[in-house]
C-alpha cells in the first residue's frame, strides 16, 4: 500500500501537551481566567440539571402515564410504550417483524457495500439483487403467504431508509449527468442542463413534491398511475441531484486540462476520459460537499407528510397525539433527533474515513 | 477512401512521409500563433523544434494529434488527413503518443494502471497482457520496481519516464515530446534525455520541442526553428549550428548557447 500520504494537514494545537494547552488558551491573563472559570460554572449547573432531569429524575419504564407526570424528570418510559408505531408507522402491527428483518437486511447490505474490501462488483452485485428482492417481498407481501401491505401504509424508520436510499441511487447519477451535462461539447446538452438545474434550484422542494403529487398525474394518459411514493421519492431525488450537480461540477472544474489531452493523447473517447480520469478525481475533490448534501437530504425524507405518509418524524406527531401520553412529546422527539443523528452521524464519520483512505491512497 | 483523403498532395504520396503539414496557420481569436508553417516529417525521421517562447512551437505539434485545432492548411499523418472527422482523428491519434512539459500522469491511479489503461480501454487488450507490456516498457525506462507507486510518490525525472512508457504502451510510430525536460531539475533531466535518445536509437519518428541544444546535435535530423508563428530555418544540426542562415537563428543560438 502506498506508503506516504498524498496531503498534510497543519495544527499548531496538535502537538501540544494538556498543561502548556490550558495555560496559553484559557488561563493566559487575569480576565481571561475569570472568564475561564465563569463560563466553567454555568457549563456545570446546566450539565448538572440536565442529568438531573434526564437521568436522576427519570422514568425509565412504566405503563402508567401518571407515573410520568407525578416525576420531575424525563419521561422515557414514552419510548418503550410507543416505539413500535413510532418506528413503524401505520403498517400492521403484527407484521412488524418483517419490517425488524428489512432494517437488518438493509443495514448489512449497506455496511457491505461501504466497505472498500467488498468492492468488487461480482459480489455486490448479486448481494445487492437478492438484498432488494427480500426487502421488496418483505415490505410488500402478497407471496409466501406473507399479507400484501400497500405502500400506502408503509411507514416509520425502514420508509425513511427506503426514501433515502432511493433519493441517493436516483438523485447521485442524475446529478453527475447533469454536471456533465452543463460542462459538455454539445450545446444541446449544456442548455437543458443549465434550465433544468437553475429552473428547479430555485424552487422550494415543498412545490417540486407539489408537482410530483398533484400537478404530474394530470399528464398521464387515463388509467395509467405511477405509485404515489415512487413520485415523492423521484421528486426528492432530482431536488437533490440540482444541487450534487453544482457541487460536482466543482469538482470537474478543479481537474487541470492536462488530464484531458492526456487522455486524448491515448485515445480515449468522451465517456472512457470521463469515467476513468475526470470522474474519479473531481468526486474524490467534492467528497466532503458531497456528504454533505446527502445528509441533508436524508432529513427530507420527512417531506412525505404531504402525501400522508407517516415516516419516522410524522408517525412520531401522530402517535403524540395520543391525549394520554402527549405531554412527554419532548422525550418522544428528542429519540427521533437521536435516530437521525444516529444515522447522519455515521455518515458523516464513514465520509471522513473515506477521505482518510482516499489521501493515503488506499481508493 | 474518404473525400477527405482523395485528393492528397503529391508529397504524401511519397510512402516515408508519415508526417506531412502544409501551410498551416491557427488562430487563437485575433491572435495568429502559427503562420503558414509547413513541415514534412519521414519515417524514423527526429525532428526538434526550438525557438523563443511564445513562438508557436506547443501549438505546431499539439496541431498534429489535434490537441489544437488548425484553422488553415492541412495535416497528413500516414497519408489520412486531421480533419473533425471523428473516425480520422482516431485512427490518428492511435499512431502518435505524446510527453508533455507537466507529465499529466493520472494522479488517483498507480503507475502500471497509468500504463495499462490505454491499452485495455482502447485496443481491447486482457489486464494480465496489458500489465505484461506495461512492465516490459517500465524496464524500458528503468523503473519497473515503481510499478505499485502513485504518480506523486515519484521524483519528476521518475515521473516524466513513466509518460514516456504509458505512451509507448500505446505502441505509436510517432512519439510527440513538448519540452519533456523543462519541468525537471538538472539532474534528473540526463535520465529523461538518455530515455529519449534510447528510443530514438530504436527508430522511432520523433517529434520534440526542447531548449536542449545538446540533444538536438546528438539525435537531431534536422533542426527547425521557430519565431512569432513562423517556421524560419530548418537544417541538419550540423548546419543549423555551424552556418545558420538566419539572423534570427544566430541571435537566438547566441543567446541560448551562452547558458
Ligand atoms: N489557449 C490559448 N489561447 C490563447 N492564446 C494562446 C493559447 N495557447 C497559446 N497561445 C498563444 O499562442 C502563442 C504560441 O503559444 P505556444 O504555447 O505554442 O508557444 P511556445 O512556442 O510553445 O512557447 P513556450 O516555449 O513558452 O512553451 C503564444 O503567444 C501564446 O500566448
Ligand atoms: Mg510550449
Amino acid at each position: 500500500m502506498a506508503a506516504t500520504s498524498r496531503t498534510t494537514t497543519y495544527d499548531p494545537d496538535a502537538r501540544m501537551a494538556p498543561g502548556p494547552w490550558l495555560k496559553r488558551n484559557l488561563f493566559n491573563s487575569v480576565g481571561q481566567t475569570a472568564l475561564t472559570i465563569v463560563t466553567a460554572l454555568i457549563l456545570l449547573r446546566c450539565l448538572w440539571a440536565l442529568l438531573g432531569w434526564g437521568v436522576f429524575n427519570a422514568v425509565w419504564y412504566t405503563t402508567d402515564p401518571d407515573v410520568c407526570r407525578a416525576a420531575t424528570g424525563a419521561c422515557w418510559a414514552v419510548i418503550v410504550e410507543k416505539h413500535r408505531p413510532m418506528l413503524f408507522g401505520l403498517y400492521p402491527y403484527d407484521e412488524h417483524w418483517r419490517l425488524a428483518l428489512m432494517m437488518a437486511i438493509y443495514l448489512a447490505t449497506v455496511v457491505l457495500s461501504l466497505w472498500p474490501r467488498c468492492w468488487n462488483l461480482r459480489l455486490l452485485v448479486p448481494l445487492w439483487i437478492v438484498a432488494a428482492l427480500s426487502i421488496g417481498i418483505l415490505m410488500f407481501g402478497g407471496v409466501f403467504g406473507l399479507r400484501f401491505v400497500p405502500t400506502a401504509d408503509w411507514g416509520g424508520l425502514p420508509l425513511t431508509m427506503l426514501l433515502f436510499t432511493g433519493t441517493v441511487l436516483i438523485g447521485m447519477p442524475v446529478a453527475v449527468l447533469l454536471a456533465l451535462g452543463r460542462r459538455a461539447p454539445l450545446p444541446v446538452a449544456r442548455g437543458v442542463s443549465v434550465v433544468f438545474i437553475e429552473a428547479l434550484r430555485g424552487v422550494p422542494l415543498i412545490t417540486i413534491l407539489f408537482v410530483a403529487v398533484n400537478v404530474f398525474p394530470l399528464f398521464l394518459p387515463a388509467g395509467m398511475e405511477v405509485n404515489r411514493l415512487l413520485r415523492i421519492t423521484v421528486g426528492i431525488a432530482i431536488f437533490f441531484a440540482c444541487y450534487q450537480a453544482e457541487v460536482i461540477r466543482g469538482g470537474l472544474q478543479a481537474i487541470p486540462r492536462g488530464q484531458y489531452e492526456a487522455a486524448a493523447s491515448i485515445n480515449l473517447g468522451y465517456w472512457q476520459t470521463t469515467r476513468h480520469i475526470i470522474l474519479p478525481q473531481a468526486l474524490r475533490i467534492c467528497l466532503p460537499a458531497i456528504t454533505n448534501h446527502i445528509i441533508a437530504a436524508m432529513k427530507n425524507t420527512s417531506f412525505v407528510i404531504i402525501i400522508g405518509l407517516f415516516d419516522i418524524l410524522t408517525a412520531t406527531t401522530a402517535v403524540m397525539q395520543d391525549p394520554l401520553w402527549r405531554s412527554f412529546y419532548v422525550e418522544a422527539y428528542l429519540f427521533v433527533a437521536g435516530v437521525y443523528l444516529f444515522f447522519g452521524y455515521a455518515l458523516s464519520v464513514y465520509a471522513r474515513q473515506l477521505e482518510k483512505w482516499i489521501a493515503e491512497g488506499r481508493i | 477512401m474518404s473525400p477527405a483523403t482523395a485528393n492528397i498532395p503529391a508529397a504524401t504520396a511519397n510512402a516515408d512521409i508519415v508526417i506531412a503539414m502544409h501551410n498551416i496557420s491557427k488562430w487563437y481569436g485575433p491572435f495568429k500563433a502559427l503562420d503558414n508553417v509547413s513541415l514534412d516529417v519521414r519515417k524514423g525521421e527526429r525532428v526538434v523544434v526550438c525557438g523563443p517562447s511564445g513562438s508557436g512551437k506547443s501549438t505546431l505539434i499539439r496541431c498534429i494529434n489535434r490537441l489544437e485545432v488548425h484553422q488553415e492548411g492541412q495535416i497528413f499523418v500516414k497519408g489520412l488527413e486531421m480533419t473533425d472527422n471523428v473516425k480520422n482523428i482516431d485512427a490518428i491519434r492511435r499512431n502518435i503518443g505524446m510527453v508533455f512539459q507537466n507529465f499529466n500522469l493520472f494522479p488517483h491511479l498507480t503507475v502500471l494502471e497509468n500504463l495499462t489503461l490505454g491499452p485495455m480501454l482502447t485496443r481491447q487488450m486482457k489486464k494480465a497482457d496489458a500489465e505484461e507490456l506495461a512492465m516490459h516498457f517500465l524496464r524500458k525506462v528503468r523503473i519497473p520496481d515503481q510499478a505499485r507507486k502513485y504518480p506523486l510518490q515519484l521524483s519528476g525525472g521518475q515521473q516524466q519516464r513513466v509518460a514516456i512508457a504509458r505512451s509507448l504502451c500505446m505502441e505509436p510510430e510517432i512519439m510527440l515530446f513538448d519540452e519533456p525536460t523543462s519541468a525537471l531539475d538538472p539532474e534528473m533531466i540526463k535520465e529523461v534525455l538518455d530515455t529519449m535518445i534510447e528510443l530514438a536509437q530504436s527508430g522511432m519518428t520523433m517529434i520534440v520541442v526542447t531548449h536542449e541544444m545538446g540533444f538536438a546535435r546528438t539525435v537531431a535530423d534536422n533542426v527547425v526553428f521557430m519565431a512569432d508563428g513562423s517556421k524560419v530555418e530548418s537544417a541538419p544540426p550540423e548546419e543549423f549550428f555551424g552556418n545558420p542562415r538566419e539572423p534570427r537563428t544566430r541571435a537566438f543560438l547566441d543567446q541560448i548557447l551562452k547558458h
